[in-house]
């Protein structure tokens, strides 16, 4: 358990001067474990897990506020938002939600927080500083991915059995526009440039892209690894590097991660990673990407530059979300 | 179709073997529902650039038919056992409603027209009616001989039928019908399921005990098919005849708690003790009862099954959950299987854009459908017989244990077509034909 914020840097240091690659500065990684009701934390530096600590039930979903100082955290069984402090770890508030809060994605200004309930086909808007529903946005069924583009202006939710991305303006909180993809969509992430989104089906084992403009599908990414039966290969996490040239895709039961280029949507590399790779997430610097691994309740931690698993970390059971907090 | 521009699930009109009063009554009742209902559409559903843009298209109504004959059946022997009135109904009731979440989308929307009869001839002159009036889809479920019948009374239509109801290989094989799907698994299937389990556990010598019922036979032989396949072995074989009573009185174990270990005895040495009886009507008495302490599986203990209260894995928790609110009780296989049904002609129907026959009977069949059904992979029609490949899970009275394809037991196509009848070994020709 880390006591001062220099103690940290000079760790990080030292563990920067030690590794050969990739330097990198240290930074915070959470993952939410699923089986285990708690958050690991994990050092960037060092790679390993610092301190493992309770929240409540069913931890899935995890999200920093603006400010960084708030972990905020799904916890689908209590049917409740958690907040926790980032540094203490510390249980700070509890928000309402719907029932079975799944993912979540905050408005670029910071507030208000968005929130896919799986249970009752709506996203429920959420006022972070005043703790209180605003509104409820009916969506599909099974509402579950959160996309958000770059200007805050629209939120894309996927809802898992009716197999659509619903276009959702932040202003009126109305839908304005559905777009069909195939079976059980999971996530949907805007492009940092905003002119593509990226929504994808774990049954269908595609990745449709989106143009936001006109919400005309672009094209597909499909997936083919030798010796990985076809049923195995099943998109679910999307992250997509700084620059927008590269998509990675976690692919769950085939336990790869594709690299995918963005302007021809083909797979150029497929990283073996833990069992059933679900979610992802970039250190700030993007250097580093953390696959969260289900089944072998570890994260696998991809060098993104070299585009190779430099190691494993075991976690808590089901590890589920990901997080990486910039200090 | 007599029903045609009505109707929001939750309160679709149960039974339709009625009156011409019932079915005004119907009628008037869904058209209420309706008027409730779109209000809540318009607003979740249009959104602001299309109500702005593009003028209001009309729904497209697509009506599903549900042919249910209702049979005389022995009550199963727990309590927990007893059939719901509306079994598979409500299943096909849920569906109904995830289509039309999603129709409010597209602008479609679906309706449930239920027909129940026991008598099989008056069931299947109400359905023709129905097709003759331009249904084209009908779920059912209905004994193997009905379900011939009544394929062969529409087969000329352009109408797909689709058995949620009945596991009778022989439908998929020799008696399969071009127009008839199934989304229940086989008795083989469920067997394979099994078997490979327990050759998994290494539990490889089986102790067969099936009950005298035709059933129990079929189920008996597609266990032994299942030995075969599999490596493993039936050194015992008893049929256990009983006397139908009353399933329940006042006491009753006392004599079980003679009967089975006595039944039971002198057995060669086995792994596992493995029982044919569909009908639940003794199978649950082996468990704790045997004169060898063995483990029992088959259609009591360890079983195979398309679906359980108490699967919650690949989304299944809200799919549950769903499924409590709409009919207030635990989803059992029979409602799975019919929900199934009803989103292969959602699932099609979105995806085509059209509610026409000639355009999702044809994409249901092809190897681009798919269907997203809580089992972790997507399911597809197998193209030699018409049904449905599924993953099936194997379970413990209240949890899972295991789902099968077992790792290990490899195809060269799907792993999933390791379990039942394979495309080579079919005797199944109006598909090829």
């Amino acid at each position: 358990m880390r006591s001062t914020a220099g103690l940290i840097s000079m760790l990080g240091v030292c563990a920067a001067l030690m590794l050969p690659t990739p330097v990198a500065l240290a930074y915070t990684a959470f993952v939410t474990n699923e089986k285990d009701n708690t958050v690991s934390v994990i050092d960037t530096d060092k790679l390993e897990v610092i301190k493992t600590f309770k929240v409540g039930n069913r931890p899935r979903g995890i999200i920093l506020s603006k400010d960084g100082k708030w972990l905020i955290i799904c916890a689908s069984d209590d049917n409740i938002i958690q907040v926790y402090d980032t540094k203490t770890f510390k249980f700070i508030k509890s928000l309402p939600s719907g029932p079975d809060p799944e993912l979540l994605i905050l408005h670029p200004s910071g507030n208000p927080l968005y929130v896919a309930n799986e249970d009752d086909n709506l996203v429920t808007v959420v006022d972070l500083k005043q703790g209180k529903i605003l509104t409820d946005i009916p969506v599909g069924v099974e509402p579950e991915g959160m996309g958000m583009s770059p200007d805050g202006k629209v939120l894309v939710n996927t809802s898992e059995t009716t197999n659509m991305a619903h276009f959702i303006s932040t202003e009126t909180n109305k839908t304005f526009d559905n777009v069909l993809v195939d079976a059980r969509p999971r996530v949907a992430i805007f492009n940092k440039a905003g002119t593509q989104l990226w929504v994808s089906s774990e049954i269908g084992g595609t990745v449709t892209v989106i143009n936001p403009e006109d919400r005309k599908v672009i094209g597909k990414v499909r997936f083919e690894i030798p010796g990985i039966n076809k049923e195995a290969i099943q998109p679910v996490g999307v992250r997509i590097t700084a620059d927008d040239k590269k998509a990675f895709v976690a692919l769950g039961p085939a336990n790869r991660v594709a690299v995918v280029d963005t302007e021809t949507l083909k797979v150029e590399k497929y990283l073996l990673v833990g069992q059933r790779v679900w979610q992802l997430g970039f250190t700030p610097d993007y250097k580093l990407l953390f696959t969260t691994n289900g089944t072998s309740n570890d994260v696998s931690v991809i060098d993104v530059e070299r585009q190779k698993v430099i190691k494993s970390i075991r976690t808590g059971r089901y590890p589920w979300g990901i997080v990486v907090a910039p200090f | 179709m007599a029903v045609t521009k009505i109707a929001n699930p939750p309160d679709v009109a149960l039974s339709f073997a009625v009156t011409r009063w019932g079915l005004a009554l119907a009628i008037l009742l869904a058209a209420l529902c309706f008027t409730g209902s779109t209000r809540g559409f318009a607003q979740g559903a249009a959104g602001a650039g299309a109500e702005l843009d593009a003028p209001k298209k009309d729904v497209l109504a697509i009506p599903i038919v549900l042919a249910r004959e209702k049979r005389d059946k022995p009550l199963p022997l727990s309590l927990l056992d007893l059939p719901p009135t509306d079994d598979g109904i409500a299943g096909a009731q849920l569906g109904i409603k995830d289509n039309n979440t999603t129709g409010q989308f597209v602008n479609q929307e679906f309706i449930l027209d239920v027909v129940e009869d026991s008598d099989p001839d008056k069931l299947i002159k109400e359905i023709k009616a129905k097709v003759d009036a331009g249904a084209h889809f009908v779920l059912t479920d209905v004994a193997p001989t009905t379900l011939l019948k009544l394929a062969d009374a529409v087969g000329e239509k352009e109408v797909l039928l689709i058995n949620y109801g009945s596991a009778d290989d022989g439908l998929r094989e020799e008696n399969c019908r071009q127009h008839v799907m199934h989304t229940a698994p086989t008795r083989a299937m469920l067997a394979d399921a099994l078997a490979q389990y327990l050759v998994w556990k290494k539990w490889r010598r089986w102790f067969l005990v099936l009950g005298p019922n035709e059933d129990d036979k079929l189920f008996a032989d597609a266990l032994r098919r299942a030995a075969k396949r599999f490596g493993a072995k039936i050194v015992e074989e008893r049929t256990f005849n009983y006397e139908i009573g009353n399933r329940r009185a006042d006491g009753g174990f006392e004599q079980v708690q003679q009967q089975i270990p006595t039944f039971t005895q002198e057995a060669p040495d086995y792994d596992v003790l493995v029982v044919a009886d569909e009908g639940n009507l003794f199978g649950d008495y082996l468990p704790y009862r045997t004169w060898d302490a063995r483990p029992v599986a088959g259609t009591a203990g360890l079983v195979a099954t398309s679906w359980h209260p108490a699967i919650e894995m690949w989304g299944g928790t809200q799919f549950q959950n769903r499924f409590k609110r709409l009919a207030n009780r635990n989803m059992r296989p029979l409602d799975y299987n019919a929900w199934m049904a009803t989103r292969i002609i959602g699932e099609a129907a979105t995806r085509k854009n059209s509610g026409s026959f000639s355009d999702l009977a044809p994409f249901i069949k092809s190897p681009e459908f798919a269907l997203s059904a809580f089992k972790g992979v997507r399911l597809s029609l197998r193209d030699w017989n018409g049904q449905l490949r599924q993953p099936v899970p194997i379970l413990s009275p209240k949890l899972l244990v295991s789902v099968s394809p077992q790792p290990g037991f490899l195809h060269q196509f799907t792993e999933l077509d390791t379990l039942g009848v394979d495309k080579p070994e079919t005797k199944c020709k109006a598909y090829t034909q």
